[in-house]
């Protein structure tokens, strides 16, 4: 498996491409309709590992901020229309659960934030919802804010390795959330200097996307949190080992 | 700005309502936040978080807020005058490094008001570089709401170039626009001493290039109409006078729509002059209820107060009413004949009419002329009563011997003449007493050229200094002449031990209390100068 980061993305023109993409462990969703440039870029990191499924939700381009999910599952909102409900499930793995959910907050994406085993959700989301997440997500489900900001989703992006959140975030805060979170979480910036992260960064175990204005800094930052960089020499050593051992054998 | 754009589209279809540090203001317990430090995006330093996320140096560096400000400005300075050009006409006095020079200096700075202005000083330049420099600081918000403030210097070259007025005093310093003619038709100048002194407390002729005394009048020069129809108003304000102004073509531009013209105004101010005796014609006469038809005009400020010396009537003509029926005096003040009072006889008591006080009385008096030759003796009425004792003088018009060819006092037919018309008391022998003596204060005049044509030798000359003599006399009788000028106290002027000591029934005198101290700054500063050396 191959760890890397891909900078320098655009969607037309806008580094904001967290809100044109979603991407987990086990897929990869890409708006519908943008150019093919966006699309191959995704593509051609991920094909062979995960699938990548252009889709709109509720007709709209902004899937990143609409739809929530990991490996387990994915939460829709309300405005999905059947067809693309259908798509989806057709498209995705056996083993993803794809559930519409009847919010009145219908940006899932910009409400909930979550990695494999955690979620920080919206103070003000139904019971209902987050019983719901709890149950397709397969994740603990805890009401955040960060930075004091009640958009959890917008403000940071987690993986199962790592956080980045929003520059403001106190210390006491960060530690709160990284002890909820057991993964090491840092303040920073993405797409030079914006604080949603989310929107600039989508990120999964071994990949990360990040805005085209986002300068070596944040890159190097999102690099050691997500622990992308170190990650390689052990998947080198692991190779050679495997060789190694296929050669003694 | 794709952030906004951007962030603005999912927060609206969020739904979610941001209340931002709710807890706090509800007094709620909450958790000390200490502020952690991020990376700066660009250089990657550790900073704390600000708006941009950027640290200072970088934004600096990323972010010009005084892009399109302007950094070399051309200004037009008159070397004359040391005033500096504000477009599109306004000429305006400053010194280099004053208060008003950056004031002025930052006024001409375009799209200053797109950044806010914290701070402006000068930068020393030697003063013939021709340039002035001046530093600035502004503060500008940048990238979502941080503020950056930065400070630049601007380069002003001063470009010499001569203002409107220098450039026609250089050309010619007599040219003129507009002129007054000021002229008052009688033999006396008194009317002109005293509106030189009306001018001069209300500096209504400051803006004249040149004052030059006239046969009968002044001539003022201006070098703007709108200064001469200023000083015509004025003029309306303190004497009855009527004016009429033309103007002649001196050169015209039809391309460009330009005439230039040369203004002039005549103002004629009424004839009648305070203790004038007056015959007012038929009409005028019954307009106001009969008066006169003989009256004396006792004041003439911009109306002119007439009183009937043997009834005490008075009445008020104001300058429309005067020019719709001008008349002229039957006798001036020039004629007046010296009287002995030999005896007076109260009719009625003292009456305050206007301000003064009169009081009828029946008076002999003999002529002074006459005295001690002939047995010719007047009975007459008279309206200062008040004022004469046997045994005084006074001032009065000889009917009597009066050849008067007034075309008014023909038309009253049946008329009887009054012998005699008492208007002041005389203090000619104080006077006598006084000759020579200096006054104790003095009186400014303006600076006057006379006309060549005007001036006719010592005669003239003569005939003036005893009407101005005359006009300090008047001041000094009339507390309410003295109360619209400026006298100013004499410094060559001490007080004699002769004077002290006089008796009760001097001549008038001007109270030390109502002299103005001269304040002679030239003098002043000359002096100190002399210290400092």
């Amino acid at each position: 498996m191959i760890f890397c980061i891909i900078a320098g993305l655009q969607f037309e023109n806008s580094c904001e491409i967290g809100v044109f993409s979603k991407l987990t462990n086990a897929y990869c969703l890409v708006a519908i309709g943008g150019s093919e440039n966006f699309y191959s870029t995704f593509e051609a990191e991920l094909s062979g590992i995960i699938p990548v499924i252009k889709t709109s939700i509720g007709g709209t381009r902004i899937i990143g901020r609409l739809c929530a999910g990991n490996k387990n599952g994915l939460l829709l909102p309300h405005t999905t229309t059947d067809q693309e409900l259908q798509h989806l499930r057709n498209s995705l793995p056996d083993s993803v659960v794809v559930q519409r959910i009847d919010e009145r907050l219908s940006a899932l994406g910009n409400c909930i934030a979550c990695n494999d085993h955690v979620a920080l959700t919206h103070t003000d989301l139904d019971k209902e919802t987050e019983e719901m997440i709890a149950d397709v997500l397969g994740v603990e489900v805890f009401r955040q804010t960060i930075a004091g900001n009640i958009l959890v989703g917008s403000y940071c992006a987690i993986s199962n390795t790592g956080g980045l959140v929003h520059p403001h975030t106190s210390i006491e805060d960060l530690d709160e959330l990284s002890t909820l979170l057991q993964v090491p979480l840092v303040a920073g910036t993405v797409n030079r200097g914006s604080e949603v992260i989310a929107a600039g960064l989508t990120v999964n175990d071994w990949t990360a996307f990040t805005g085209s204005d986002t300068t070596a800094t944040e890159l190097t930052v999102i690099e050691n949190v997500f622990k992308l960089r170190e990650a390689q020499p052990t998947a080198i050593v692991d190779e050679m080992r495997k060789s190694l051992i296929d050669s003694y054998v | 700005m794709h952030i906004s754009s951007s962030l603005l589209s999912f927060f609206c279809l969020g739904l979610i309502c941001l209340l931002p540090a709710m807890a706090q203001e509800m007094g709620m317990f909450t958790v000390h936040h200490t502020i952690g430090n991020v990376l700066c995006c660009k250089c990657g330093i550790s900073m704390q978080p600000n708006a941009a996320n950027m640290c200072a140096n970088c934004l600096r560096s990323e972010i010009d807020i005084t892009e399109g400000l302007q950094k070399h400005v051309i200004i037009c300075h008159c070397p004359e005058c040391d005033s500096y050009l504000q477009p599109p006409r306004t000429w305006i006095k400053a010194q280099l490094e004053s208060k008003e020079l950056l004031t002025f200096c930052v006024k001409r700075l375009k799209n200053l008001n797109k950044v806010r202005l914290v701070q402006a000083e000068f930068i020393w330049t030697e003063p013939h570089s021709k340039r002035i420099k001046v530093k600035l600081k502004v503060q500008k918000e940048v990238l979502h709401g941080a503020i950056l403030e930065q400070a630049y210097t601007v380069e002003y070259v001063i470009q010499d170039q001569m203002c409107e007025s220098c450039t026609r005093v250089q050309a010619n310093p007599d040219q003129w626009v507009a002129a007054v003619q000021l002229r008052q038709h009688v033999s006396h100048r008194r009317t002109f001493f005293y509106l030189e002194q009306l001018i001069l407390k209300h500096d209504a002729a400051a803006r004249a290039i040149m004052i030059k005394q006239m046969d009968q009048g002044i001539d003022l020069f201006f070098s703007n109409r709108s200064h001469a129809v200023k000083f015509v108003e004025f003029i309306g304000k303190v004497v009855p006078s009527r004016s009429r102004n033309d103007k002649q073509l001196v050169s015209h531009d039809p391309k460009s729509n330009n005439y230039n013209y040369k203004y002039t105004f005549s103002v004629e101010i009424s004839p009648v002059c305070r203790e004038d005796l007056i015959c007012l014609p038929p009409k005028v006469s019954n307009s106001l209820g009969n008066l006169g038809p003989l009256v004396i005009c006792t004041k003439v400020s911009n109306h002119i107060a007439l009183l009937d010396p043997f009834t005490l009537r008075n009445c008020f003509l104001d300058a429309e009413q005067y020019w719709r029926a001008s008349f002229k005096s039957l006798l001036s003040s020039r004629q007046l004949v010296e009287y002995i009072v030999l005896d007076i006889e109260a009719v009625s008591s003292e009456v305050n009419i206007g301000g003064s006080k009169y009081a009828l009385a029946d008076a002999q008096v003999a002529r002074i002329s006459d005295f001690g030759k002939n047995d010719t003796i007047f009975n007459v009425r008279t309206h200062l009563g008040h004022l004469l004792n046997p045994g005084d003088y006074a001032l009065g018009y000889d009917l009597y011997a009066a050849n008067s060819n007034d075309s008014e006092l023909d038309k009253y037919k049946g008329f009887v003449l009054p012998d005699v018309i008492l208007v002041k008391k005389s203090y000619e022998e104080k006077w006598q007493k006084k000759r020579g003596k200096p006054r104790s204060w003095k009186l400014k005049s303006l600076n006057m050229e006379i006309d060549d044509n005007a001036a006719k030798g010592r005669d003239h000359e003569e005939k003036m200094n005893s009407e101005y003599e005359q006009f300090l006399r008047d001041l000094e009788e009339n507390p309410d002449l003295r109360f619209n000028i400026s006298l100013y106290r004499n410094k060559e002027y001490q007080p004699s031990e002769m004077a002290s000591v006089t008796d009760g029934d001097d001549a008038p005198s001007v109270p030390l209390e109502e002299l103005l101290a001269d304040l002679d700054l030239s003098e002043e500063e000359a002096d100190n100068d002399s210290m400092r050396e």
